[in-house]
């Protein structure tokens, strides 16, 4: 086994430790040493998007970062997103507008808006097709997804 | 009478129970699943399409440190010649079992060899490496006709063709020939004025849920095996892991955890025995993941087909034969669903003389699964298309055509079953009549297009409990797994019953020895039918609350009864109590209550949809994209529309896909060359419009509140449709799928 190197980050707002082998990604990490399976590995190529964190303000597939890569780094991920007594407003929209059918691509999608609607409040439709187009999901054909993200957007 | 009611939950759209959970990240999916102990397993996979192994040495892999165990076809129990009931028909048990590791020959690139059990992922992998196998390698056959041919490669040397009871003498690469035949086609044909007959080619194309396949098994040393995996049904694992491990299901417990997306292709089982093997040999859980290749690759997709359609109408409109030839490829092993795409292809029309005649075809690909309205698809983009242009040369409106021969209750199907009430009519009707279709589409490269669909349905069983709780709520276990909301539409249907609201009822998904047999999350019946349980159910914890509540009275049964979640006593005595309040004095009424409700309905009712689509075809680049989207369906009655219209919307985009991009690429050695999404492109949010969805609501007689399935035929018309419009747009007509760029600019004569 390769030697396990020994990394601190923030995570969702705390700072956490962990040992990690150089080749294991940021999602592997997340899931296989820190228990947080809220980011899924779908592809683990970058191209479907259910893993999808916020890496220091920026959306990043958690499949093509290394867990070393995050040392002094601050990750936002799924978990960290409600507050211990409400749901955060994206969460919210999905349920109100049935946004999901099987959830595997959910909190991918839940990362992806919060990137985009942190930096754009108010986004058109074609905004949010444009930004969410590196999430697949398989399942609602995205209709009730993008009315979610809008109106997430407009109760803010 | 179904049609006029007032219900106070259905037709709501409660937030559904699993919701929070998945919007949180907590829910547990198959691969969240730990232990500790956990070993990680992997399997090597063929790298040839075609071969006959000669030799597996496992002993490097073995020294490797970190590997604790090494598995292939030697350690599965000997399958000999026996056949297989899986409550889908019979399968032969060699077939299943060298599907899961290959014995002495390998059928497709992908094909599961050996797995490797080891303390991570990485050296799991590492160890699949050092697995040294020895291949005979042989010619491929890859496509249906060719693989029809008498000169072909042959896949299997005992499989002979079986045509309409027959068995042939010769092997063969057709592993069945089916016919159905209704009145006389030849005199039909001989009635029209005009018949148009095309040929057409679909590829194969992969279900693309976004989950990969995972299993977790142990073994306790007093020989009871548990599974811990994502699957459209617990109990059909149960059976399949049974049937090949020869193991009796009593000591198989299967747990579903959360599931992320099937659309058929979560039934079969791939590693889940692989898994149980590692575990046997270990002594410890091992989880087996797949990567996204080994999904395209070793998993079933739906096969890639060649139709011939045929059908002649008069100058007036009325269609008076249909034919179809309809050759499916089954992959590596005989099961395609060429039989399905036969029932579905005329059931949209009444048409008096129609002959169908459907191959089930070897060829060296995986195996094919089931994929949502598994083989309708591939036969309603034939069908679809010819009706189009028999309107087209006879100058009629193409829903007016539909309208015109338009299947109704009554009307007998090609294949034999007369149809009960059915909605075909009235989902053309609302295509007709909906914006879409009147508004104008004039401009250049624009075209329109409509096509019709039908799926027939299933039942099978399902069980329900309700265990009901003293502050008025119930919890309800049910055994279907929850791919798009069902633990809301199956406790509406409940809630509905007793008088409660959606958010009273708990529902609960749970492994195989804590509810009744349920069949798979398949075939549009979850809602249908194990809704159709949890309703009996709540209608015994009915009966049960009138006993109590006429013991609290002291009067007879006969003279309780219940409306509006009130119990009330009639004739003399006036009492009144919720069903809240009730609860609440079940243990001095008698104790506590528990409803159970089985059910294995015959009536599911099938489903018709029509679609309405705008494209616009780039010129230059051949590049369709879709402009507007309209799907209209009869859902009988839609228990919770939002999720009815997720259903629609998402079965669309997947026929959307099919239509446009989606296809297995293969080289000549038979090598998949895109597994992976990035080149087996399915549609991103960036490629549509919103998709509006048009519930239609034609009460199934079938089924108390009139349910129909409904998740599977909004993925029949799209191809169609789709094709119809690029023809309304530059005049020229598709007949093979997926309708690339580049097939469209040959098209258009371009390149």
């Amino acid at each position: 086994m390769a030697r396990r190197s020994h990394v601190q980050t923030t995570l969702n707002g705390e700072t956490v430790e962990f040992l990690c082998e150089p080749r294991q990604s940021l999602l592997e990490v997340l899931r296989d040493e820190l228990h947080l399976t809220g980011a899924k590995e779908g592809c683990n190529n970058g191209n479907c998007g259910a893993c999808s964190v916020i890496l220091d303000g920026r959306l990043v597939n958690s499949c093509l970062v290394l867990g070393v890569e995050t040392e002094g780094k601050s990750v936002e991920t799924i978990e960290g997103l409600a507050e211990p007594d409400k749901l955060h407003p994206i969460q919210d929209a999905f349920l109100e507008n049935a946004a999901l059918q099987c959830g595997i691509c959910t909190p991918g999608f839940i990362m992806s808006a919060k990137a985009l609607l942190d930096q754009n409040p108010n986004p058109t439709e074609h905004e949010v097709r444009y930004w969410l187009a590196g999430n697949l999901c398989r399942c609602t054909g995205y209709d009730k997804i993008v009315r979610a993200v809008l109106d997430a957007a407009a109760a803010k | 009478m179904l049609e006029n009611k007032d219900y106070k939950v259905i037709g709501t759209r409660p937030i559904r129970h699993d919701g929070v959970d998945k919007v949180t990240g907590r829910a547990l999916y198959g691969a969240d699943f730990q232990a500790a102990g956990l070993l990680h397993g992997r399997v090597l996979r063929s790298p040839h399409a075609h071969a006959r192994i000669t030799s597996i040495d496992t002993s490097r892999a073995e020294a490797l440190p970190g590997v604790k165990g090494v598995v292939t076809a030697k350690d599965l129990p000997d399958a000999g010649d026996k056949v297989a009931d899986l409550g889908e028909g019979a399968v032969n048990l060699k077939h299943l079992c060298d599907n899961i590791l290959a014995s002495d020959k390998v059928l497709y690139k992908g094909h599961a060899v050996a797995a490797v059990a080891a303390t991570n992922p990485h050296i799991a992998e590492e160890a699949c490496t050092l697995i040294d196998v020895e291949y005979e390698v042989l010619p491929p056959v890859l496509e249906v006709r060719q693989a029809m041919e008498p000169d072909a490669p042959l896949l299997h040397e005992h499989l002979k063709t079986t045509s309409l009871g027959e068995t042939a003498d010769e092997p063969s690469n057709v592993a069945s020939h089916i016919q159905h035949k209704l009145g006389d086609p030849e005199k039909g044909f001989a009635e029209a004025d005009v018949i148009i007959e095309r040929e057409f080619v679909t590829g194969t194309v992969h279900q693309g849920y976004i989950e990969p396949h995972n299993a977790t098994a142990h073994y306790n040393q007093d020989g009871q095996l548990t599974i811990w995996c994502s699957t459209q049904g617990a109990f059909t694992v149960r059976e399949q892991v049974a049937e090949i491990l020869q193991y009796p299901i009593s000591k198989i417990k299967v747990v579903p955890m959360e599931i992320g997306g099937g659309f058929g292709g979560k039934i079969s089982v791939y590693i889940k025995p692989v898994a149980a093997l590692l575990a046997k040999k270990t002594g410890k859980p091992v989880k087996v993941l797949m990567n996204r290749a080994d999904v395209f690759e070793g998993t079933g997709p739906t096969p890639a087909s060649f139709i011939r359609v045929k059908m002649g109408a008069t100058n007036d409109g009325k269609i008076t034969a249909a034919e179809a030839y309809l050759a499916f490829e089954a992959g590596a092993y005989p099961g395609s669903p060429v039989g399905p795409g036969a029932m579905c292809i005329f059931a949209p029309y009444n048409i008096e003389n129609v002959i169908i005649d459907g191959y089930d075809v070897v060829v060296n690909k995986p195996k094919t699964a089931p994929y949502r309205a598994p083989g309708a698809p591939n036969a309603a983009f034939g069908s679809e298309t010819v009706v189009d242009e028999i309107a087209e040369k006879l100058g009629i409106d193409p829903l007016e055509i539909r309208l015109l021969n338009a299947a109704k209750e009554g009307d007998r199907r090609a294949d034999g079953p007369v149809h009960p009430r059915i909605g075909c009519i009235e989902t053309v009707e609302a295509a007709k009549a909906h914006p879409h279709y009147t508004a104008p589409n004039g401009k250049k490269h624009h075209g329109r297009g409509v096509a019709s669909g039908y799926w027939f349905n299933i039942g099978l069983e399902s069980s329900v409990t309700i265990n009901v709780n003293s502050d008025g709520t119930i919890n309800l276990i049910e055994g279907s797994t929850d791919i798009g909301g069902t633990r809301a539409s199956i406790a509406m249907q409940a809630a509905e019953v007793l008088g409660i609201s959606a958010e009273s009822v708990n529902p609960s998904v749970v492994d195989t020895e804590s509810v009744g047999y349920t069949a798979v999350t398949g075939g549009s019946r979850t809602t249908y039918a194990t809704g159709y349980a949890a309703y009996e159910a709540a209608q015994d914890v009915k009966r049960q609350m009138i006993v109590r509540a006429a013991k609290l009275w002291e009067v007879d049964e006969a003279n309780v009864q219940f409306a509006d979640g009130e119990f009330s006593s009639i004739n003399g005595k006036e009492e009144q109590i919720s069903f809240r309040d009730l609860c609440a004095r079940l243990g001095e009424t008698g104790g506590p209550i528990v409803g159970s409700g089985t059910v294995n309905p015959g009536g599911a009712g099938g489903a018709y949809a029509t679609h309405v689509v705008d494209v616009a075809v780039d010129e230059e680049t051949g590049k369709v994209d879709i402009l507007r989207y309209t799907a209209v369906q009869d859902a009988g009655k839609a228990i919770h529309p939002s999720y009815v219209e997720g259903q629609i919307q998402g079965g669309a985009v997947q026929g959307i896909g099919w239509a446009l991009n989606e296809e297995y690429i293969y080289n000549a050695e038979g090598e998949m060359t895109n597994a992976s999404f990035l080149d087996y492109r399915m549609p991103t949010c960036l490629d549509l419009p919103m998709i509006d969805a048009v519930i239609v609501e034609v009460p199934n007689p079938g089924h108390p509140y009139g349910v129909r399935g409904v998740g599977e035929v909004p993925i029949v018309p799209p191809m169609a449709a789709i094709a119809n419009a690029i023809y309304d747009a530059i005049g020229v007509r598709m007949t093979e799928l997926p309708m690339s760029p580049d097939r469209l600019l040959k098209a258009m004569g371009k390149i």
